[in-house]
């Protein structure tokens, strides 16, 4: 594909160079695990205006937190573009105007845009008490969300919070904080779980909406596969600690000095899917992670983990294993000797020889007994 | 005047060459045996620690070398002095299986170098039936080299020694009776402590030595036919076949001991029905069974057991039926657990069969340099 | 004596000898009253390996590479190089864990230190032993010939005979108590034990093992239970997890007589490659018969002097007949 489009005019509407948003589309590609022409689809299709979808961003129960670390995103000018390669029609947080205006131009986005804008939802819903726990605009996050979601192109659930509830969900849950693929069932949601969230997993699934008018692929949690498809176990520099055995037991430690494996002090890169060790968090470099900076992971991409299992007192259950190759079967063992052609032959020639033998035996000795008589 | 006489004749036959050459071809492979260990040569693993060198050279050449026992039994113990002319060359092959056993067993022995060490009376696991068997192979083994010692010394001319020898051939020939029935019961017992490795079939608990060492006698008898008659072949002698046929009592008697044994164990341990099984274990146990039961169904006729041919392949059928009693418990249906398989390296039988071979041409040579064969014109 | 009463005497002894022996059959052996061992929970066990590598370390042994399919330790099974290992049962598409039906779970080989053990029985030398005091099942290779019946003797094939060395020996895991590392009698757990990261492999005195293995059977599925790690007499911490469904039964409390390193697991025994074992031990079974026939050396004595009879009678008939 040819790239046809006036930069210069890209230039200008986001503030940054030419060869700076290639390298960030190639970029975003490369780390969705598309091929280069896929970089060059995304340039076109953020270069032109008219594909910038309508967003509709609707807050919930939550602490800001993924809008926060999006805001703070460290590509080039990251929020100019992604406030340019979207057209935000309505955000809590970062809309300009406040009130009954603001309620009315999400209202009138909605229906002049049915049917083709991204619905981001941030935040848990509560449903107890028939969702009164938390009301925008006199209405309940309940109703909000139903309503946006009706007539929405795709739904991105975007936090811990909007994938399953997040912090408000943990026992013993007084509002009956639900995430919105619990509220939504009918409806595709896509998850993008982290306390925050990797803003890098969130640009890249909108890239990939902008660029193919479709949702990527995801599993079963509705978390694109891209990034969430490997536990933060399996990438983790310290793995090959976990594998010699080697642990820091507690925080301090000589082990925990020598950066051994913190699987004792209760990480839960075993049974957490995130992509922390290859992308680390905000492009702040340094290997800036938790488990980067001594800390174990606490699992807050994983439902059932974070927010669930003791932070440093509960194990984590291992899933690592895909056992074929990694441990052997129980039947498997060290050495094991098969038939070989020659010992094969050998036997048969040694066995046969003595019975052989033994006919010609008989038949001679009868013909001995018939001379004597 | 001596009774034997040396059969004398060309050494380097025919036969004999065929032999050297399998020996020699053994012997490169022992020489690696014990320049590069066991692992270079032979196919052993964790589940199956003992192969062909233990379960052949050892546990079945043994009994194979039972036919001085068995004539032992029968001329001295039941006093049937007729088969006196069998006794020599049978002690002659029982001296060599014997030995060469337990130098299958040398090679088979992982620490070679400190096999002294089950000789010092301190060491001694008196719980163990590995002790017995190698201590009671290494005195028999002694003990047959001086029941055959008249032999060399009448042939050297030693009649001092051999007088004060046959002094004491008595209590000789005694402990020759009790060493093998003490040991080759064990053979057996072995087998006990292995537990559920052993194939049902043939895990018999406390009947394995009572088994075992019928089964070693009947092998006994069955190598004096053998031998006895493959010297007629061989060396064109009269055939002894109606001297053997008298034998033919007591094998009819062992064979249907063992059998009736046999089955009546399974009987008690409710194992009858694997039998019919339609599995390996079962056509295994049906072959050994048939193998036991076609010399009986010979030996019960006179006018068959009459006839050397017939004698032999009776024999025959009793030394492969015994072979295979053994062979079952200790290696084809012996299961350590799932995922181990064993089949003996090529390497492994050359050594096996360079030691047969070995054996066979040291009899050969013996018995034309010896006076071991009974003179003809005083046979029966 | 007529070959008829000889006959008779000898039966009649060996019958007398039988019976006066076959009552005192010899049972299994017991427990030595402070012997220690481990319980392994199969339902703890992450796979991680650590105590793969720890007894590699601890005992100074190489890794054994699968062929040219890896660069780093994966033994396949117990080996002259390899004391203690973890292997994978799988079932299906193996996702879930403890599972025996479409699950996966990892169970530990390593020596059982049998209470009753059958390599101590066999070995003809007494180079396996067992402590006295402690039960752990020891290997001394000073005195050993290579004979190999510990391994066919031991219902789990545990000893491993160095074959692709010249001079070899035998190999096997020694409750981290071997000369030169001595540490249980230095007051230390097992290395296995203590690298384990889940508690999976705990050390301790058999009987508190037990107790704690029953307990566990006792636990409601689903509650939460607080696993000791380490050593049970003093776990370095506990292990907050939900209790699975395990099979109420303990590998090790009967089997053969038992065994100071017990397993406990959510999938049956027979499927983790555990051995058909009966309640008595196989080693119990060949001492009987052995020392029914040669306790004292009474039969095969009284047997010789009944042969040496016999033969003398029979050979001074042959030699006059043999002198004519």
């Amino acid at each position: 594909m040819e790239i046809e489009l006036d930069y210069s005019s890209i230039e200008k509407r986001l503030g940054v160079t030419r060869r700076t948003f290639l390298k960030f589309c190639t970029g975003v590609a490369a780390s969705l695990g598309l091929s280069s022409q896929s970089a060059i689809a995304m340039a076109n299709a953020i270069a032109d205006p008219k594909k910038r979808p309508p967003v509709i961003w609707l807050h919930g129960q939550e602490c800001t937190g993924p809008t926060e670390s999006l805001l703070r995103s460290e590509q080039p000018s990251m929020e100019h573009l992604i406030l340019d390669l979207i057209s935000l029609d309505y955000h809590q947080t970062l809309d300009a105007g406040a009130g009954h205006s603001v309620e009315h131009i999400k209202k009138q986005s909605m229906l002049e845009n049915k049917g083709k804008y991204l619905l981001v939802i941030e935040g848990a819903i509560p449903i107890k008490d028939k969702g009164i726990y938390c009301k925008i605009a006199g209405e309940t996050m309940l109703d909000l969300t139903l309503e946006a979601a009706e007539h929405a192109a795709a739904i991105v659930a975007f936090g811990s919070c909007a994938s399953w509830g997040g912090v408000q969900s943990a026992s013993p849950n007084p509002t009956g904080a639900t995430g919105a693929p619990q509220v939504l069932k009918d409806k595709t949601v896509v998850t993008i779980p982290g306390c925050p969230p990797n803003p890098a997993n969130f640009i890249g699934t909108v890239l990939y909406f902008v660029t193919y008018g479709k949702l990527p692929p995801i599993d079963a949690e509705g978390r694109p596969k891209w990034a969430y498809g490997r536990l933060v176990h399996e990438n983790c520099y310290r793995r090959p600690h976990f594998d010699a055995g080697r642990f820091a037991t507690e925080f301090g430690d000589d082990g925990h000095k020598k950066g051994y494996c913190l699987y004792k002090l209760g990480c839960k890169g075993p049974e957490t899917y995130n992509n922390c060790p290859s992308l680390e968090y905000n492009n702040v470099g340094g290997n800036v992670w938790p488990i980067g900076v001594g800390h174990p992971c606490f699992g807050c991409s994983e439902k059932g983990v974070g927010f669930e299992k003791a932070m440093f007192n509960e194990l984590s259950d291992v899933k690592t294993h895909t056992p074929p190759n990694m441990f052997p079967a129980i039947e498997v063992r060290e050495s094991s000797s098969g038939i070989s052609t020659g010992a094969a032959a050998l036997t048969g020639v040694a066995i046969g020889a003595a019975v052989g033998a033994t006919a010609m035996g008989a038949r001679k000795l009868d013909q001995q007994e018939k001379d004597q008589s | 005047m001596s009774a034997h006489q040396a059969l004398g004749g060309r050494i380097f036959t025919k036969p004999f060459l065929v032999l050297l050459l399998i020996f020699v071809v053994g012997l490169v492979f022992m020489v690696e045996r014990f320049s590069s260990g066991m692992g270079a040569v032979s196919n052993l693993n964790g589940g199956f620690a003992w192969g062909i060198w233990v379960v052949f050279d050892v546990v079945v050449g043994t009994a194979f070398a039972c036919g001085g026992y068995a004539l032992a039994f029968m001329v001295y113990v039941f006093n049937k002095g007729q088969y006196h002319p069998l006794v020599r060359p049978a002690v002659l092959a029982s001296l060599l299986g014997y030995a060469l056993g337990g130098f299958g067993a040398f090679f088979d022995m992982g620490r070679f170098w400190q096999f002294y060490e089950i000789f010092i009376p301190g060491n001694w696991n008196f719980n163990s039936v590995m002790l017995e068997v190698g201590l009671c192979v290494a005195v028999y083994i002694i003990i047959l080299a001086l029941e055959f010692a008249p032999a060399v010394l009448e042939k050297f001319g030693m009649h001092g020694l051999l007088k004060s020898l046959n002094k004491v051939l008595f209590f000789l020939i005694a402990l020759g009776v009790l060493l093998p029935t003490m040991h080759q019961s064990s053979l057996g017992s072995l087998l006990i402590a292995m537990g559920h490795k052993v194939h049902p079939l043939w895990q018999v608990d406390h009947m394995q030595p009572v088994l075992a060492l019928i089964s070693a006698l009947i092998m006994g008898f069955s190598i004096v036919i053998f031998e006895a008659s493959t010297s007629a072949v061989g060396f064109s002698r009269k055939s002894e076949a109606s001297l053997l046929a008298k034998m033919r009592q007591v094998i009819i008697g062992l064979l249907s001991t063992f059998l009736i044994v046999r089955l009546l164990v399974l009987l008690v341990q409710g194992k009858l029905g694997l039998i019919f099984a339609a599995d390996f274990a079962s056509l295994m146990i049906l072959l050994e069974t048939a193998l036991f039961a076609i010399p009986l169904v010979i030996l019960l006729s006179p006018e068959r057991s009459s006839r050397g041919s017939q004698l032999l392949i009776a024999a025959m059928c009793m030394l492969m039926a015994g072979s295979l009693y053994r062979f079952d418990a200790f290696l084809l249906t012996f299961n350590p657990g799932p995922g181990y398989s064993y089949f003996p390296s090529a390497a492994e039988i050359m050594i096996t069969l360079g030691v047969v071979a070995f054996e066979i041409m040291a009899y050969l040579i013996l018995v034309k340099t010896l006076p071991v064969l009974h003179r003809e014109e005083r046979a029966l | 004596m007529k070959r008829r009463d000889f006959l008779k005497a000898t039966l009649g002894g060996t019958a007398a000898t039988l019976c006066a022996t076959s009552v005192e059959a010899r049972p299994n052996l017991e427990p030595a009253p402070q012997a220690v061992g481990m319980l392994f929970d199969s339902t703890l066990c992450v796979g991680c390996k650590a105590c793969v590598s720890k007894c590699k370390e601890v005992n100074d042994m190489p890794p054994v590479i699968d062929g040219d399919k890896t660069t780093w330790d994966s033994a396949r099974d117990l080996s002259d190089q390899t004391l203690n290992v973890i292997k994978v049962y799988r079932d299906g598409n193996a996702t879930t864990k403890d599972s025996e039906v479409d699950g996966y779970c990892f169970e530990k080989r390593s020596c059982m230190h049998c209470v009753d053990p059958g390599c101590v029985s066999v070995c003809p030398c007494t180079a396996m032993r067992q402590d006295k005091v402690t039960g752990i099942v020891t290997h001394h290779p000073d005195v050993c010939i290579g004979c190999r019946n510990c391994m066919v003797g031991c219902p789990y094939n545990v000893p491993q005979f160095e074959y692709n060395k010249l001079f070899g020996q035998i190999r096997k895991c020694e409750l981290c108590n071997q000369p030169g590392v001595e540490r249980i009698n230095k007051g230390q757990m097992t290395g296995c034990a203590e690298a384990c990261p889940t508690g999976s492999t705990l050390f301790g005195p058999r009987e508190a093992l037990l107790e704690e293995a029953r307990r566990r059977m006792q636990l409601k599925p689903g509650e939460l239970y607080r696993y000791p790690m380490g050593d049970i007499t003093r776990p370095y911490n506990y292990h907050e997890k939900i209790v699975p469904t395990y099979k109420q039964h303990i590998w090790g409390e009967k089997e053969a007589g038992g065994t100071s390193v017990m397993h406990i697991s959510s999938v049956s025994f027979d499927k983790l490659g555990m051995p058909p074992l009966e309640e008595r031990s196989a080693a119990s079974i060949a001492e009987s018969v052995q020392h029914s026939v040669y306790s004292f050396m009474a039969l095969p004595a009284l047997a010789l002097a009944g042969l040496t009879y016999t033969v003398r009678k029979n050979t001074r008939d042959h030699d006059e007949g043999d002198d004519q």
